[in-house]
């Protein structure tokens, strides 16, 4: 399908942790064609390198962020534009790049099997030349140095700690560089953060926060977030960082870190939580896994886990149940036909965590589950997940129990409305009751599984039904249907 | 409190230490009655006799290797190398011997070596080097490297004092040039403590030795002709070097220009410029820049040694270039 329109390709969202994404290579240059889905170029974040496809086809009209640059979600990248389409779009761009500016770049990369030939550059240069003389003077001089675009480390630094945008402060390094010097008199003069923010990074910022994966539809239109559901804006006058103190170490927050952070508090503030406990026997489920586990792995090669099993048997609750699988958007109650897992896996050292997600698990076995959760698990820790993989989950597990947690009241992860604790597994007496009414004293492997559910959306009555049921399907688990 | 030239006052830190310290003595070449290459020990063979200020055989071997073992048996030598350039003969003695005893054996040896070092007076290749950074790599030694007279006699006195070999590094071409006042009596400058000698927000230089007073010409010039504030930090120690002083004014002014008379690759300031990317990156504005000697031997012909040894000029240039980055 040819794009009739110039379409821009943005960086995409690579889960709802990570904000920024380095560009490692362009694998069309502008002049180019491209087909729909194509891949266009190489991103890498500190979880997921991946090549990012064209979002339609025609000519890689610009390209905007070089190679080896960092920028953030939403950052235009390129324009596609339609074949033969006219150049009138260039004046549009905010900080356009000439073609030779462009090509000369390319050159300078020294990638011989994709510069472009000459040919290739006389076909782009009309277009530069199109946009007005100005426009193309300004362009010129600005793409003539980096400085303009350069961000020294501190500067960088000092951005993120105050949440301004350098690349709308005037500067006045070399080539018109944000020096420490502009930027620290910016944020002292009290100018809001946002102002200094472009409009296309806050849309972006947005976007992020109502976590819609951007491949995703939309929703229709009239429901426009509600104002509830809009993010708390940046702080305009974030509180001045005293320096450490003696005894104290300073080290910098990776991405990762800020965006669990900002995650996190954002879902304290939106999803009113209430945490539910409920006490499983999982006996039966242990003799199961106990007589399938050496088949699992020869036959299979998958590590039957609890994890899986308790997988499995809460997406069988939640059919019951549809609404713990919902979501609140605007003014409406959204339920979901597919059950799409998001399994919580920490990284080495417990410092930091994704949530990879196990897609259409309405239509896996166990032995379906099993693999796919230790499909993804895996890839996480080798950073080797894909957009796709932490994108449009539904449910979450998490699974603290490994190291001995007995009961958790953990934070849902935005805009889904339930999260699913695991807590250890350990042997109890715990008080039976046999078909005659007579109590015997056993000993049980009993597990605590919390869930924390968004109150807005689900009740007490709801939850604990919910509870109910997920417990049934452990305790009499039903080998032949699940 | 008297004004005194940097000669004055290594003199006089010494000449105190023998007073006070009879275990202190002492040796090197023409040390005794000739009163020292440079005149540094006139007149101490005259007070504390020929068992004190010994003059030695052309020997740096014999100088360095008499002195540890003097050390050994609980004495304090004080070494003079008529330049600092002859240490090399030392090497072994210094470097195998003297720096690894007390890490093999467990027994100190308190030695100072003192080094007349630096340029700028057409000493050619023999007579001008400065060899700090390759005794800096040496684990088991340090390396001082006063540039005022206050801190020369307060850092012999250190060195005197301190149990591990010290290499003292004294720039001839301060010896009578730079004057101040200087404390009568008896104290120590601490080694491994840097000085702030200018302070400033814009640039930081990090230097020693006879780069401070470059630095100091430079920054005054800048200040004046275009209002750039220069911090100016003296190491004194190359070897413990004070790596917090360093930090911190890396982090307030985030542009650093490292200046050193020795020749640029491997030099010291590749270590300074190392650990500022290290551990202030995030707060920097500028790369980090050094300006050092080339890479050569240094030359006798006085136009060529004025382009080998950095300049004020150059550091002018190099300051104005991280103030408009």
């Amino acid at each position: 399908m040819a794009t009739h329109t110039a379409i821009d390709v943005v960086m995409p969202q690579m889960g709802v942790s990570v904000s920024e994404g380095t560009i490692t290579k362009w694998l069309k240059q502008e002049g180019e064609p491209i087909g729909v889905d194509e891949a266009l170029l190489e991103i890498s974040t500190d979880k997921v390198d991946t090549e990012v496809p064209s979002p339609g086809e025609g000519i890689v009209q610009q390209i905007l962020v070089q190679e080896g640059e960092t920028v953030e979600v939403g950052t235009k990248l390129a324009v596609i534009a339609p074949d033969g389409a006219e150049p009138a779009a260039v004046a549009d761009v905010p900080e356009p790049a000439t073609a030779q500016a462009a090509a000369e770049a390319t050159a300078a990369s020294d990638a011989p099997a994709s510069t472009p030939t000459s040919e290739t550059v006389e076909q782009v240069r009309p277009a530069a030349q199109g946009a007005s003389e100005t426009t193309a003077e300004d362009a010129s001089g600005e793409s003539s140095d980096n400085g303009r675009t350069f961000v020294s480390p501190v500067v960088a630094r000092i951005a993120a700690e105050h949440g301004v945008d350098p690349g709308a402060l005037a500067g006045t390094g070399r080539g018109g560089r944000v020096t420490k010097r502009d930027i620290l008199a910016f944020v002292e003069s009290g100018a809001p953060a946002e102002a200094a923010v472009p409009a296309a990074p806050a849309q972006a910022s947005t976007e992020i926060a109502a976590q819609a994966p951007p491949p995703a539809p939309e929703p229709p239109a009239p429901q426009a977030p509600a104002p509830r559901q809009a993010p708390p804006p940046l702080p305009a006058q974030p509180a001045p960082q005293p320096p450490p103190a003696a005894g104290e170490l300073f080290e910098p927050m990776s991405a990762m870190r800020r965006g669990i952070a900002e995650h996190m508090r954002r879902s304290l503030d939106t999803s009113a939580h209430v945490t539910t406990v409920f006490e499983v026997d999982l006996t039966k489920v242990a003799q199961i896994r106990g007589r399938l586990k050496s088949e699992y792995a020869a036959s299979y090669g998958v590590n039957l886990t609890y994890l899986a099993f308790i997988a499995r048997a809460t997406v069988e609750a939640i059919r019951n149940w549809p609404w713990l699988n919902g979501e609140i958007r605007g003014d409406k109650i959204v339920t979901k036909q597919f059950i799409n897992l998001g399994i919580a896996v920490a990284l080495e050292g417990g410092k930091g965590l994704i949530v990879p997600v196990v897609k259409n698990t309405e239509e896996k076995n166990l032995l379906g589950l099993a693999r796919a959760i230790a499909d993804v698990a895996e890839r996480a820790r080798t950073k080797r997940l894909t957009p796709d993989d932490v994108q449009g989950g539904t449910f979450t597990i998490t699974n603290p129990g490994g190291w001995g947690a007995i009961m958790g009241t953990p934070i849902i992860s935005q805009p889904q409305v339930a999260i699913l604790d695991v807590e250890a597994l350990v042997k109890r007496p715990v008080v039976i009751t046999d078909e005659n009414g007579g109590d015997t004293i056993a000993i049980r492997q009993i597990m605590n599984l919390c869930l924390s559910y968004d109150h807005r959306l689900v009740d007490g009555a709801y939850a604990a039904q919910f509870m109910k049921e997920l417990k049934q399907n452990l305790e009499g688990w039903d080998e032949a249907a699940y | 409190m008297a004004e005194k030239t940097y000669l004055q006052a290594i003199s006089d830190g010494l000449r105190q230490e023998m007073r006070r310290d009879k275990r202190v003595f002492v040796i090197g070449e023409d040390v005794g009655v000739y009163g020292g290459a440079f005149k540094v020990t006139l007149g101490f063979q005259e007070e504390f006799g020929p068992w004190r200020v010994i003059d030695s055989p052309l020997s740096e071997t014999a100088i360095v290797g008499g002195c540890t073992g003097a050390a050994l048996m609980g004495l304090r030598p004080v070494a003079e190398m008529q330049f600092a350039d002859f240490v090399s003969c030392a090497w072994d003695q210094l470097v195998t011997v003297s720096a690894k005893q007390r890490y093999r054996a467990g027994t100190p040896v308190p030695i100072v070596v003192r080094l007349p070092s630096g340029g700028g007076f057409s000493g050619g290749p023999f007579h001008s080097q400065n060899p700090e950074s390759s005794f800096a790599h040496i684990p088991g030694l340090k390396c001082v490297c006063p540039a005022t007279p206050e801190d020369a006699k307060g850092l012999i006195v250190s060195a005197i004092e301190d149990p591990n070999p010290v290499l003292f590094f004294e720039h001839k071409h301060l010896y009578r040039r730079i004057k101040a006042d200087v404390p009568d009596e008896r104290y120590t400058t601490p080694i491994g403590k840097a000085r702030t000698h200018r302070t400033g927000d814009d640039v930081s230089v990090i230097t020693w030795g006879a780069m401070v007073y470059t630095a100091e010409e430079a920054a005054t010039r800048l200040e004046e002709e275009e209002d750039v504030s220069v911090e100016i930090v003296d190491l004194r120690t190359v070897m413990p070097w004070d790596k917090e002083a360093v930090l911190e004014s890396a982090r307030k002014t985030s542009k650093i220009l490292v200046l050193h008379e020795d020749t640029r690759t491997g030099g010291f300031g590749a270590e300074i410029a190392a650990t500022i990317a290290e551990e202030a990156f995030e707060d920097l504005d500028a790369p980090v820049k050094r300006i050092a000697a080339p890479d050569t031997p240094v030359p006798f012909s006085p136009p060529l040694e004025k382009a080998f040894i950095p300049q004020v000029d150059d550091v002018v240039a190099g300051l104005k270039e991280l103030a408009e980055y």
